[in-house]
């Protein structure tokens, strides 16, 4: 009977073929390790925000009279309405530890390497959305901070020659942050940010299925079959990455829960202490910080206090912020090493890459703080090392004496 | 193995950084508070200190009498009785005050803030109790009282008779000084003893951490119920950790 059903769907749509080709005929290389937990993990946030979002916004009034009021009305009561919104909250968070993750994942085993370019195209395309989804979320509760750092994000496009006052006006479809600015970041976290980031997801898996999972040898597994065409060092990510992928979510829903349940602001980082209080367009905080995640872009942001020609501080500023992220998206050439993995490259490369995760998480927690002296100067000395660490990886990675890749996975 | 303890130290940094930036804090020393949102009997206390000293002029707009009333476990009727004074009020209205915005500002410079999430707004109920017992004497102000964690603040003090006047003895002294032999404090805030107020200072330090109790919990009412839905959580992951654990050591028997 159930296979007469399914003979069914299959000659009208290939569900049978698209579950074989996407789980229990897609090899994955069996040496993952801890790395490899964060894609699914991505996955499962993702879901997360969908299905919480959804819950909110049945709640949630998008105005500037009533947003405020509208999530102390989610948070006492609306029947675990409090679960839901810290469950976002949180996995707004989570999202992005999970992503930095993934990426760092990426950098160490050179997963962006030919030929899987696209791969992390399109996973820096939705790192792209996802912040701008972020952002956009982070206005919604109408609090002090969604408010003023929205100010500070948006009054950056206002440094952009010619057009940037009048651009910041249309961004915010005001002549200030409004109720109208609200709506309209409203229904692009609802609406169109989701959508892109689903269709990017969609394309991110599929360039990956095209071509097979790395791993972390960075080796081809494709190239050593067995008789019946099966990887060697390959096994089914569906019955074996799936339940070996359950046993990762749940230490991530320790990590979670924990915070959820235990200490839901964070100390501050995830719910930051000024945005309890409603937004107030006539008092500026004395310290506006953007969240966390924001914290290594917005520090590159301020390191540029100097004038540079006729591009002032500010100018300066934005566009180092926008390389930043910019050059991630041509990482995939600037690798010239002929290893992919970091277990086989040189020491130079080997060295660069502890010290550029060190630099980046000074950065993001320089970000999170007031810029005095001495901090400006540890995030120019930061900033420097960050543009450094891809702009010189084209003659390192060149130069350097790499080591032999085994022919086989390691484990 | 190298790699996985590579692995773990960079996990640890960045949790390092995380709880560095957590400890970091300024202004006038904060006195800990202490909170325990399970203490009902001091919540109560709370919230009839808060809606007579405290009501008049603030509002606590986002919170329910209804759910004080069943979380303080305070019944509708004496709650109505004696803690809403608003006699057109239901139980189910939310804690609104009936000063006008605009002359208060008049009266004090500033409207009175909402106070729902003041404690989470001053990230944790240490400023409040604070801020709630370093009211002094100040003749430049207008309602001759200044304040240590907020100067220059609009409020006058309200309990005043309470607490009696508080004089600050420090002068040009630093206020954060110790005796190098006893470690007591060289200089501070005391009540003049010819204007003592109706409580002794250990009582009105009582009464102080009441209202900050109160507040804290009015911050975040679901508190308690939140921690212990975590515990029930846990105790679920740890049962789910063993089965997918053991469900993941099966199937991967045959992986070589």
């Amino acid at each position: 009977m159930g296979n007469k059903i399914m003979a069914w769907v299959d000659a009208r749509l290939p569900v049978t073929q698209a579950w074989e080709k996407h789980l229990s005929k897609y090899y994955a290389p069996k040496n993952f390790n801890f790395w490899y937990f964060f894609g699914s993990l991505a996955l499962l946030v993702l879901v997360n925000q969908l299905l919480t979002g959804i819950w909110l916004t049945m709640s949630y009034v998008p105005s500037a009279e009533a947003a405020f009021a509208s999530v102390e009305y989610i948070m006492r009561d609306v029947e675990y309405g409090w679960l839901i919104r810290y469950m976002h909250s949180t996995g707004a968070s989570m999202f992005f530890v999970v992503i930095y993750c993934h990426m760092f994942r990426g950098l160490l085993y050179g997963s962006y390497k030919a030929p899987r370019e696209l791969i992390w195209i399109f996973g820096m395309a939705i790192y792209l959305a996802l912040m701008g989804e972020a952002f956009m979320g982070y206005l919604l509760p109408w609090g002090q901070m969604s408010y003023w750092g929205a100010q500070v994000i948006i009054s950056l496009f206002g440094a952009i020659p010619v057009i940037g006052p009048d651009l910041q006006q249309w961004i915010r479809g005001d002549f200030l942050i409004s109720g109208i600015t609200l709506n309209r970041f409203f229904a692009l976290h609802v609406i169109a940010l989701p959508i892109v980031i689903l269709g990017l997801v969609v394309l991110h898996i599929l360039a990956l299925h095209e071509v097979g999972s790395n791993n972390p040898d960075g080796i081809d597994i494709k190239k050593n079959k067995g008789p019946d065409g099966v990887p060697l060092d390959g096994i089914a990510f569906h019955p074996y990455y799936t339940v070996k992928d359950i046993v990762g979510v749940v230490v991530f829903l320790f990590v979670f829960c924990g915070i959820i349940f235990f200490f839901p602001e964070m100390g501050g980082f995830f719910l930051e202490h000024a945005n309890f209080e409603p937004a107030n367009g006539l008092k500026t905080p004395e310290h506006i910080a953007p969240v966390w995640y924001f914290g290594a872009f917005y520090s590159i942001l301020r390191a540029i206090t100097f004038d540079i020609g006729p591009i002032d501080s500010k100018l300066g500023g934005v566009i180092a912020m926008g390389g930043a992220i910019a050059i991630l998206f041509v990482l995939p050439w600037l690798d010239r090493s002929p290893v992919r993995s970091w277990r086989y490259k040189g020491m130079v490369s080997r060295t660069s890459i502890v010290v550029f995760a060190f630099v980046f998480i000074l950065l993001t927690w320089l970000g999170t703080q007031p810029a005095t002296k001495t901090y400006t100067l540890i995030a120019q000395i930061c900033t420097l090392i960050y543009f450094a660490f891809f702009l010189l990886m084209p003659f390192y990675t060149r130069w350097e004496k790499t080591k032999p890749v085994p022919e086989r996975v390691t484990g | 193995m190298k790699r996985i303890i590579l692995t773990i130290k960079l996990f640890l940094v960045s949790v390092l950084f995380s709880s560095l930036a957590a400890a970091a804090g300024g202004g006038y020393p904060l006195d800990e508070a202490n909170v325990d949102p399970s203490d009902k009997a001091s919540l109560q206390r709370g919230a009839k200190y808060y809606q007579n000293y405290c009501a008049g002029c603030h509002a606590t707009q986002y919170q329910r009498y209804e759910r004080v009333a069943d979380d303080l476990g305070i019944p509708h009727d004496l709650m109505m009785e004696h803690l809403v004074f608003d006699k057109s009020a239901k139980i189910g209205d939310l804690m609104h005050n009936s000063m006008d915005p605009d002359e208060a500002k008049v009266w004090f410079g500033a409207t009175p803030p909402d106070l729902t999430l003041v404690s989470r707004v001053k990230g944790g109920p240490d400023w409040l109790y604070t801020y709630l017992r370093t009211f002094y004497e100040d003749p430049s102000r207008p309602y001759g009282v200044n304040n240590k964690v907020f100067p220059d603040v609009g409020m006058p003090h309200v309990l005043l008779g309470l607490q009696g006047v508080q004089i600050d003895n420090c002068g040009d002294t630093d206020p954060t000084a110790r005796d190098p032999l006893t470690g007591d404090k060289i200089c501070g805030l005391t009540v003049d003893p010819e204007r003592k107020g109706s409580m002794t200072p250990t009582e009105y330090d009582q009464m102080a951490y009441d209202l900050t109790n109160f507040l804290a919990y009015s911050a975040e009412p679901m508190q308690e119920q939140r921690k212990q839905l975590g515990i029930y959580v846990y105790l679920f992951l740890a049962l789910f950790f063993v089965f997918a654990y053991l469900l993941k050591r099966e199937f991967w028997k045959d992986v070589h």
